[in-house]
Formats: structure tokens, C-alpha cells, sequence
């Protein structure tokens, strides 16, 4: 039987996949990337249950980007299922490697060595004038296994790939929450010694968050670079992850679901502030977080948990 | 388990050398299984290290350990934890933010996770087993009415019981127990003492427990170690242990007649 | 190859004195109140766009370029005093005993509103304030010419490490500083007034940070998004150094310094990359820097 929260995952699911067909092409486009971005927040949540912050997750999602683009630059393969699953892939081998020197890193040097290999990518790219340095390149039309739509159909496709790869991230990272391995984040947060002493690898676990977190960042950076139709050396820039983790401390990390609501909210918000007040967008994010700090520290899915618990309450 | 009448613990010449310093040498100790064991000594002479090597987060750099006839000797505490002996802390190593249930159900749910690379992620921590595992060892060391209560804000004596409880929980059939008095006001150290003594005594857990207040020792310890400068200098009953004058001289300073100056 | 060479020295060297007047503030407010001040960057901005528009008064009045510098510098760090000031009091104050990374997105808050900030007072175009460095002249060495104003930076740098060095250990504020830096709490229980002595060192450092932005002016452009790159390079000379020790950041920054030169000299593709390779190999070899130990933990 299903439980309450994965009925209404799934209709929300259905509604927002029926709504694609009824909203205007560059609002469909804003959600797509909203819930691409989604993926990477999920991927922070995922550390900062554990109390890990990284400021540089940007380095996978621009790895998933480039993949992507390269591949199809390279070799003319252009399947879009396939490139976005090899974009997540290639991040997650990075994170692999990378996992094994992060892992026995914590609280802010966890997050300055995260910051300072995003920004070595940054280097690199930015001085490789093969790929266009600061420019960048487009990324070339995605096919979807021999199908190849254009103009709103192709807009439709992204959005729909996008939400299924959403939904089988929030599956799998909801069920990984309610293992065993998952809810060690909170003693390894508390009190990471204890952990060990119960007989658990906390390093190996951290490294796991770690790979969980680039495979998520690559999946999105790639479908980004799918929808945008275009990668540059920004995706790896320190403001990128910067606005990632924004959107995951105003999200909070008490559920799957708050990282979707929030990536959509910080897109709405973000978009709408560039558009009325374009010299002002940045003092609204930062009115914004700073008051997500201030008085809503477990971020805005606790207000959902405090509706919950008020609603259980009533006799 | 080991077979009937060996030891459930055998330490025999076990020495740990730090360069030049000798933290530990000569150490041969046999204990019977469900034995209560105090160890008694002043700071740095040994017992921490001796715990730690049987735990496993020191390698001795001589000498074997055998835990139910099995070499253990430098093997590392994971997999000891795993073999079934368990240790609690001088100061009480719990999760602040989770409340003792959720602290006691996550100690039982890794105890009793699937093997293997993904055992851990295939597992669901609120399963029965854990639950119900959890919930008969809070029972256990009667701390039931703090059940919902955050770790955090416990008072002492109840934050040392958790401690004890989750190394515990996993049904250890060794357990180290470092100070498990320590920070506790006088008059609550026996009735502590008391209910941790009964709960391991129905779990039929073999005990090693580190104390300075030797009425503590005398009243719990079936068996008496005392360590001074890296080895063991008596090794007998509470009572020949306590008396034994170089033990006097050495550690515990004249023991007073039983009864004196006791309410 | 010796012109190469010296060349790698001279451009290293005023690199790396920019650099530590840029890290020093922030490795100050790091190793007193352990907070990694992202609005530190936003000190840097303003005392670029302060300078500028000091400059621009200057320029058409009459009076002495040496003067118009003092000028640009005085103004800038009295930005800064007010700003840290303003920051410290009314925003820091609220989330001190939270969490260090809750701190540091406080902070990174603060940049974000004070970006926007810097559009309302000086719009969104960029300023020239090269005035002070064109009147400061050239002074050549053998092949290589040098700007006198470069060489006014480097003077500048290690004066400011001089007297930081003087402070720290001969000043009764020095002192106090040492001790909360070794520990707080002990501190406290001898009686110092933490909270006023962080309130100093955040104003100090946030002058400081404002004072780095004064001084490049002249160098650079100054547009939107100096703040923002300004920010990470601090970050790497602090992490390089050790947080929260000056020697460190002046080792910091003349590692990054020379490294950088000789990269854009000889391979120009790992300009970049250098500066943030070397902070993650430290990072890796030495998380506290190379000149800060780190603390067990007692069970």
C-alpha cells in the first residue's frame, strides 16, 4: 500500500506533467530547468542531512553539461535519454575519485576543497579556447530515440524527460532516506564517533553522498544543457553552486519533495525579480535567504512539517 | 560462541609500545564467560589502552587476543564491533538531536543491517526487528518514560544509561564499560550502577567495567583487576584485590572496614 | 630568460602584495570570530567605487596627486568602518553560536542585497580612477619598466604586514586578539569583552577590505563583479595560508603570487587553474593551511 506522501508525489506528478500541454512555451521551458536544477538541490540535501555543505557542486553539473555537448559534438550522437544518462554517469565517476579526498573532510573545509576543485574545472575551461573559453559552445538538437521534434514538441519532450528523471530521482533518494544508510545521516551530523563505534564506516558512507550528489548534479547540468542548447565555463563558477545551496537551505532538508518546491519557487522568484526590478533581483534572492535564515532555519518544507503536525494533532 | 568452559575473552602477553613510551606490557588476563570484571588503576596506567586494544582502536604491538577462541588481535573495531563486543564511553556519546528512541532504534537497525555493499541501503531502519529490539532495551535499563524525550536535554545519569543502552542494544556478548559513573552525583551511583548491573545480567553480557569508586567495585565486580604502570599487579577476587596491600600502597590508598563511613 | 625571470618576480611580487592586502581582512575576521566573511568581497567593491568616485572629485580640484591618494584611502576605509559597522552590529550579531556554514550563508546573504546595493549609489556602468597610477609615473630597470604606483602597492603590503605583525604582539588590542583567537571561551572567563573585541575586528577588517578595493582602483576597472571574483582568490590565499593567521596570508599570498606570474609568463592556459590547484593541494596536504595546527577532540 502506498503510503500518504507518494499518493500525492504521484498526483502531483500527473499534474504537472498534463500542465506542460496548457502553459506558454518559455514558462514550460523556466519549469523544465527548475526541476533539472531540482536534482542538483536534491543532491545537497542529500549531504546536508549528514551536515555537509558543498560549494561546489557546480563542478559536476558542468561536467554533466559537457559531456553532453561534447559527446554530440564529437561523435553526432544525439539521443537525448542516452546522453543525459552518460552526463550523470561521467559526473558520478568524477565524484568517485574525487569522493576519496572529500570524505575525510568536514563542515567548512568539506565546503572550501569542494569550492576549490569546482573552480579548478572553471580554470581550465575558461583557458581552453578549443571549447570556447569564456563563450562556451551550443549544444547540438536532441533526438529522442529516432524522433526528432522541434520547436514546441521538442520544448514538451525535455519537460516530460526531465519530470520522469525527477521522479525516479525522488523514488530512489526517498527510499534511500528511510534506510538504514540514509537515516545514519543525522547520528553521523550529531555525533559521527558514536557512528563508528557501532561498528559503521562513516567515510565510506560520506563518499557514497558524495557520488549520490555529482551523479544527481551531472543528470541535471546535462538536461540543462539540453534545454538551454548552449555550455559555458559559468556552469562551474563558485555564484553557480553559490545559488544551489541557496535553494536548498530555503528548501530545507526535511523532505524530497522541498527540493523540488523550492528549485520551482527560487526560478518563479528569480525570474520575476529580473524581469520588474532588473537592478534589484540580487537584493531580493539575498532579502530572501537572509530571512529563510533568520526565521525559518529548517527552511520552507518545515512549514509543511509544522502543518502536518498540527493537522495530526486535532483530535 | 565458545565452547563450554573456555574463555569467552583470552589476552595473553599483550604489550603496546608508543616509541619509547610503554603504555601496556605483560598483560595475561582469562575471562570466564558472564563474568563481571572491575578494573581499577590510577590515570595512565593502562586500562584505557588495555580497552583499547580489545575494542580493536589500538593495534598491540605484541601479543594475541582471543574473543570466543577467535584471534581478534589488531583487527579493526568495525568488524570487532561485529563480533559482538561493545563499548560505552566515559562521556556519554549520543545523538543530541534524535530522541532515545530514535537513538536506541538506529543503534539496533546497524546492528541487525543486511551484509554485503548495499546491505545498509536495502535495510529500513524503522523495521520491526529494530523497533521492537529498541523498545525492549529501553525497558530494559529503565529509561521508558524518556522515550520521546530529545537526547539533549537529559539529565546525566539518564544521557549514561542511553550510552550503555545503545552499545547494548545489538546484543553484544562482551561489553567494555569506560567509567560508566563518571559525572554522576554520589547518591545516584548505585542506584545507576544497580539498574545497569541487573539489565547486562539478564542479557547474560560478559562485563569489563573501568571504576575509581572502589565501593562501586567491591559492591558490582565479581572479579578485580588492577593496573599500575602498563600491567596488571593483582588479579584476584573484589575482596583479595582490594585488600591486597600493594594495591593499598599503590592505588587504592587503606581500604576502611566495610560499613564504615558508609549511610 | 633572466628578463623572463625577473619579470615572474616583479609581476609575482605585486600580485602577491594585492593579494595579502585583500586576504589579511579576511583571514582576521576568520581566525578571531571564525566566521568566513563572504561580505568581505563586497568591502573590496566598495572601496573600489568609493576611490573611484574619490578620484573623480580629485581630478578636478588642483591640489596634489599624493594628497588625492590619501584622500581615496581615507574615504574608502571610512566606507568600510561604517559598513562593518552597519553589518556587524545589525546582522552578524544575530546569528552568532549558529552553526559556521549558517554564519557563512549570512554573509553570502549580505553580498547578494550589497551587489545590488553598489547599482543604487554608482549605477550599473563602470569607473576609471587611474589618475593616482599615471601620476605616480615609471621607473625603469634595466629592460623592465615598472609602474612607481606598483611598487607604492607592494610598499603598502608589507607595511600593513609590519604593523599587523607590531600590534598583534606588542599592543594590549593585539594581544587581547591572540588569546580569543587560541580560545574563546577562556578568554571570556578572564574577562575580556569578546563582543567588543569581535565588533573591532570585524570593523578593522572590513576597513581593511574596503582598503584593498581603494588601492586596486587605479589597476583595474572598476565595474560590477569585481566583488564576486575578488572573493575566491581571498578564499584560496586564506585557505593556503592557514585561517586566521597573517604570516599565513602573506605566504599565501606569495605562493599564489609567483605561481600565478610564472604561469601566465610561461603556460598561460593554468593562470587559473594554479591558484586553485595549489589551494586544493594544501587542502588536501594541510586542511588548516600551512601555518595553523588543528585541535583533537576529547571523549
Amino acid at each position: 500500500m502506498a503510503s500518504r506522501a507518494q499518493i500525492i508525489g504521484g498526483v502531483l506528478f500527473l499534474i504537472a506533467a498534463a500542465a506542460a500541454l496548457v502553459l506558454p512555451e518559455w514558462v514550460a521551458s523556466l519549469v523544465t530547468i527548475a526541476f533539472a536544477n531540482a536534482l542538483v538541490v536534491l543532491g545537497l540535501v542529500v549531504l546536508w542531512r549528514a551536515g555537509l555543505v558543498s560549494f561546489g557542486q557546480a563542478l559536476y553539473y558542468c561536467i554533466g553539461a559537457y559531456t553532453v555537448a561534447l559527446i554530440a559534438r564529437w561523435t553526432g550522437f544525439t539521443d537525448a535519454i542516452a546522453l543525459v544518462l552518460l552526463g550523470g554517469i561521467g559526473a558520478g565517476l568524477v565524484a568517485a575519485l574525487v569522493g576519496v579526498l572529500l570524505a575525510r573532510y568536514r563542515e567548512i573545509f568539506f565546503a572550501m576543497l569542494s569550492l576549490a576543485l569546482s573552480m579548478i574545472l572553471y580554470g581550465v575551461l575558461v583557458k581552453t579556447e578549443s571549447l570556447g573559453s569564456t563563450d562556451g559552445f551550443s549544444v547540438a538538437t536532441p533526438t529522442f530515440f529516432g524522433y526528432a521534434p522541434h520547436g514546441q514538441a521538442l520544448g514538451l519532450s525535455l519537460y516530460w524527460l526531465t519530470l520522469v528523471i525527477d521522479a525516479v530521482a525522488a523514488m530512489l533518494i526517498g527510499s534511500y532516506f528511510r534506510s538504514v544508510t540514509g537515516a545514519l545521516a543525522a547520528p553521523i551530523r550529531d555525533n559521527e564517533i558514536r557512528v563508528e563505534f557501532l561498528g559503521v564506516s562513516v567515510t565510506r558512507i560520506i563518499h557514497a553522498k558524495v557520488v549520490i550528489a555529482g551523479v544527481l548534479a551531472g543528470l541535471g547540468g546535462a538536461l540543462v544543457a539540453l534545454s538551454i542548447g548552449h555550455v559555458d565555463p559559468n556552469m562551474a563558477y563558485w555564484t553557480t553552486s553559490g545559488s544551489f545551496v541557496f535553494v536548498t537551505i530555503l528548501a530545507g532538508s526535511a523532505s524530497v519533495a522541498a527540493a523540488f518546491i523550492g528549485s520551482l519557487l527560487f526560478e518563479a522568484v528569480r525570474s520575476i525579480a529580473v524581469d520588474v526590478m532588473p537592478s534589484l533581483w540580487q537584493m531580493t534572492l539575498g532579502s530572501a535567504l537572509l530571512l529563510t535564515i533568520l526565521f525559518l532555519p529548517e527552511g520552507l518544507g518545515s512549514l509543511v512539517g509544522r502543518l502536518r503536525k498540527r493537522a495530526d494533532a486535532k483530535p | 560462541m565458545s565452547i563450554n568452559g573456555s574463555p569467552i575473552l583470552a589476552v595473553r602477553d599483550l604489550e603496546k609500545t608508543f616509541g619509547s613510551l610503554v603504555a601496556a606490557r605483560d598483560i595475561t588476563i582469562s575471562v570466564p564467560p558472564e563474568q563481571t570484571v572491575g578494573v581499577i588503576g590510577a590515570n595512565g596506567a593502562g586500562k584505557t589502552t588495555f580497552i583499547n586494544m580489545v575494542t580493536g582502536h589500538l593495534k598491540p604491538t605484541k601479543g594475541t587476543i582471543l574473543f570466543e577462541d577467535k584471534e581478534i588481535t589488531g583487527k579493526p573495531s568495525r568488524e570487532i564491533t561485529q563480533l559482538g563486543i561493545s563499548r560505552s564511553f566515559q562521556v556519554a556519546q549520543i545523538f543530541p538531536t534524535l530522541s532515545v528512541f530514535d537513538n536506541m532504534c538506529i543503534a539496533a537497525a546497524i546492528a541487525r543491517r543486511k551484509q554485503g555493499l548495499l546491505g545498509g541501503v536495502t535495510t529500513p531502519v524503522h523495521s520491526d526487528v529494530a523497533v521492537v529490539e529498541a523498545q525492549a532495551t529501553i525497558d530494559l535499563f529503565q529509561i521508558g518514560r524518556f522515550r520521546d524525550t530529545l537526547a539533549s536535554t537529559l539529565p546525566q545519569g539518564v544521557r549514561k544509561l542511553l550510552d550503555i543502552g545503545m552499545a547494548v542494544v545489538g546484543r553484544p556478548r562482551l561489553l567494555m564499560l569506560d567509567e560508566p559513573t563518571s559525572g554522576i552525583s554520589i547518591e545516584e551511583k548505585f542506584d545507576l550502577m544497580q539498574v545497569v548491573m541487573s539489565a547486562l545480567k539478564a542479557r547474560k553480557i560478559t562485563v569489563l567495567f573501568v571504576e575509581h569508586d572502589m565501593e562501586i567495585v567491591a559492591r558490582f565486580a565479581d572479579r578485580v583487576l588492577a593496573f599500575y604502570d602498563g600491567t596488571v599487579i593483582a588479579d584476584g577476587t573484589a575482596h583479595q584485590t582490594l585488600d591486597d596491600p600493594r594495591v593499598q600502597e599503590l592505588i587504592t590508598g587503606v581500604r576502611l572496614k566495610p560499613g564504615a563511613g558508609h549511610a | 630568460m633572466l628578463l623572463t625571470l625577473s619579470a615572474i618576480l616583479t609581476d609575482g611580487l605585486v600580485y602577491a602584495a594585492y593579494l595579502f592586502i585583500v586576504a589579511i581582512g579576511l583571514t582576521l575576521i576568520f581566525g578571531v570570530m571564525k566566521i568566513l566573511n563572504v561580505t568581505h568581497g563586497s568591502f573590496y567593491a566598495f572601496g573600489a567605487y568609493g576611490a573611484a568616485t574619490a578620484v573623480g572629485i580629485y581630478a578636478n580640484s588642483d591640489l596634489p596627486a599624493a594628497l588625492g591618494f590619501l584622500f581615496m584611502i581615507a574615504l574608502a576605509m571610512a566606507i568600510g568602518m561604517i559598513m562593518g559597522l552597519v553589518i556587524e552590529r545589525g546582522l552578524l550579531r544575530l546569528v552568532y553560536g549558529r552553526d559556521e556554514v549558517v554564519v557563512v550563508l549570512v554573509t553570502y546573504a549580505a553580498f547578494l542585497i550589497l551587489e545590488d546595493v553598489i547599482v543604487l549609489i554608482w549605477g550599473p556602468g563602470s569607473y576609471a580612477a587611474y589618475q593616482p597610477m599615471v601620476a605616480a609615473g615609471n621607473t625603469e630597470l634595466g629592460e623592465l619598466v615598472l609602474s612607481n604606483y606598483d611598487i607604492v602597492l607592494v610598499a603598502i603590503a608589507a607595511a600593513l604586514a609590519g604593523i599587523a605583525y607590531w600590534a598583534l604582539k606588542f599592543t594590549r588590542y593585539g594581544r587581547l586578539l591572540t588569546t580569543v583567537i587560541f580560545d574563546r571561551e577562556t578568554a571570556a572567563a578572564f574577562g575580556i569583552n569578546v563582543t567588543l573585541v569581535y565588533t573591532a575586528t570585524f570593523v578593522i577588517g572590513a576597513m581593511l577590505g574596503a582598503l584593498g578595493g581603494a588601492v586596486m582602483a587605479p589597476k583595474i576597472s572598476v565595474t560590477l563583479g569585481i566583488g564576486v571574483e575578488v572573493i575566491v582568490l581571498a578564499f584560496a590565499v586564506v585557505a593556503i595560508g592557514g585561517m586566521g593567521s597573517i604570516e599565513g596570508a602573506l605566504i599565501g599570498a606569495l605562493v599564489v603570487g609567483l605561481c600565478r606570474a610564472a604561469a601566465v609568463h610561461l603556460v598561460p592556459q593554468l593562470e587559473l587553474f594554479v591558484i586553485y590547484g595549489v589551494m586544493a593541494l594544501v587542502l588536501v596536504v594541510r586542511p588548516y593551511g600551512l601555518f595553523v595546527r588543528a585541535q583533537p577532540r576529547k571523549i
